[in-house]
């Protein structure tokens, strides 16, 4: 079988849904770690010239970027366990949530990126978003991908586990039990997956390393 | 049974032309509805409530949005004509990548040529630019971005070209002397009736985007 590589980068989830969807699919990897705040290797940036980020496949010599995209290569080159449904329709769908996890970053992440008032506003604005995400694109299912974990839960996985670490650093809460039951009980399921559960970064070094990313955005914001 | 499809659109969207193009590709029928985005039907708000923007498309009752996912729902339904993404998963994975670089930097760019002016203008122009260069440079030599045939990416991309007159004369320059190679490729898709007859006339989009200034009140 061809040499499978990953570069990716220990805190970032779009590295992590990567790794989900390698491990789900039981295929073999040699992953490389990154240095993304301070010294890209030179490997990365002749893999990705055009965004010099990670995550980056390379297989058989040839290099994919971008989650999403590397995530639809991975479903198609290995079909076993698969992460979107076989019906067209089925797969419009998880595309569609998929990309709306992508389009609302800036949303969704808005809580983490301000303090006080802009801080208030910007944490309901992403809330806005988790409802709409939780009535429509979860429903009562058990997984966004249905019985199984798909593409979708894949895109969300980082508010099964980086949500977390995020609110507590920001001081705020995004995602309670009482506000967001199904996406709550959505997290629980998803977090204690075997395959998931094994695979997440340390909660402790997380929390050191985003500690430290938001005094860096507050100090940038300042200035 | 016989397919319904509906295409709610509105003529001036270059999202919504990708659509065209795609269903002009593989011949299909379809009902063709313009909306007023000022004045959306209930349709549209039903079949797209969470983002309530065209296009979208409405087959045997069920909603899809999103042009690109739109294109690839296409290509998967009616998969005996036409083929609009390559067979191999590589270049699948080549053709997202750039249709995604699309989404992401021409389309921010290209806004801001005709809705700012002064400094944030030409940034905008700079940004644009470059972007269609990195692509000029995408496209090599070959025909077509994925090789011999018109596919996924040329669809991604053409669209754009109906808005080049728009950006030309608000932003004062010449996209055909920074991009030649570019603009032949443009040329040679619009050659294609699925193409040709998808697209506006670019000065209809002039008009109408001059129009929408003095709505947002942008002049």
């Amino acid at each position: 079988m061809a040499q499978v590589t990953l570069f990716g980068f220990w805190p970032s989830p779009f590295v992590y849904r990567v790794i989900w969807a390698l491990k789900l699919k039981g295929v073999d990897y040699e992953y490389v770690e990154e240095d993304m705040l301070y010294n890209k290797s030179d490997r990365l940036l002749k893999y990705n010239p055009v965004h010099k980020k990670v995550p980056v496949l390379v297989h058989a010599g040839k290099p994919i970027a971008e989650s999403a995209v590397i995530l639809e290569y991975i479903e198609e080159t290995w079909p076993q366990n698969p992460l979107l449904p076989k019906d067209p329709h089925g797969r419009a769908l998880a595309r569609f949530w998929t990309k709306f996890g992508e389009d609302k970053i800036p949303a969704l992440f808005g809580f983490f990126m301000t303090e006080g008032e802009q801080q208030v506003t910007a944490t309901k604005e992403g809330q806005e978003q988790l409802r709409i995400l939780e009535e429509q694109g979860l429903g009562d299912k058990k997984f966004f991908g249905g019985d199984e974990i798909g593409m979708a839960d894949l895109e969300f996985g980082w508010l099964a586990w980086w949500l977390e670490v995020l609110s507590e650093v920001a001081g705020v809460k995004v995602i309670e039990a009482e506000s967001f039951p199904r996406l709550y009980a959505w997290i629980q399921r998803f977090k204690e997956f075997p395959t998931i559960k094994e695979t997440l970064p340390d909660r402790s070094a997380m929390l050191t390393y985003f500690k430290g990313r938001r005094a860096t955005f507050l100090a940038l914001a300042a200035s | 049974m016989a397919d319904v499809v509906i295409l709610l659109d509105a003529y001036a969207s270059v999202f919504g032309m990708r659509v065209r193009v795609a269903l002009a590709e593989k011949g299909i029928k379809y009902e063709y509805r313009e909306e007023d985005l000022r004045n959306k039907s209930q349709l549209l708000l039903k079949m797209n409530p969470v983002h309530k923007k065209i296009p979208v498309l409405i087959h045997n009752g069920k909603p899809v949005c999103e042009s690109l996912i739109i294109v690839h729902y296409i290509d998967e339904v009616w998969k005996d004509k036409a083929p609009l993404l390559p067979s191999d998963p590589y270049q699948r994975a080549q053709a997202r990548f750039w249709a995604d670089f699309i989404d992401k930097k021409l389309y921010d760019a290209q806004k801001k040529i005709w809705t700012a002016k002064g400094e944030e203008q030409e940034t905008a122009k700079k940004e644009f630019i470059e972007a269609l260069k990195v692509l000029e440079g995408e496209l090599g030599g070959k025909p077509y971005f994925m090789g011999e045939r018109f596919g996924f990416l040329d669809i991604a991309l053409i669209t754009f070209y109906s808005w080049f007159h728009t950006y030309e004369t608000l932003g004062n320059f010449s996209i055909e002397a920074e991009c030649p190679k570019l603009i032949s490729w443009a040329k040679r898709c619009m050659q294609k009736e699925s193409v040709s007859k998808s697209l506006p006339d670019p000065k209809k989009v002039y008009e109408y985007i001059l129009e929408m200034k003095k709505k947002l009140g942008v002049e």
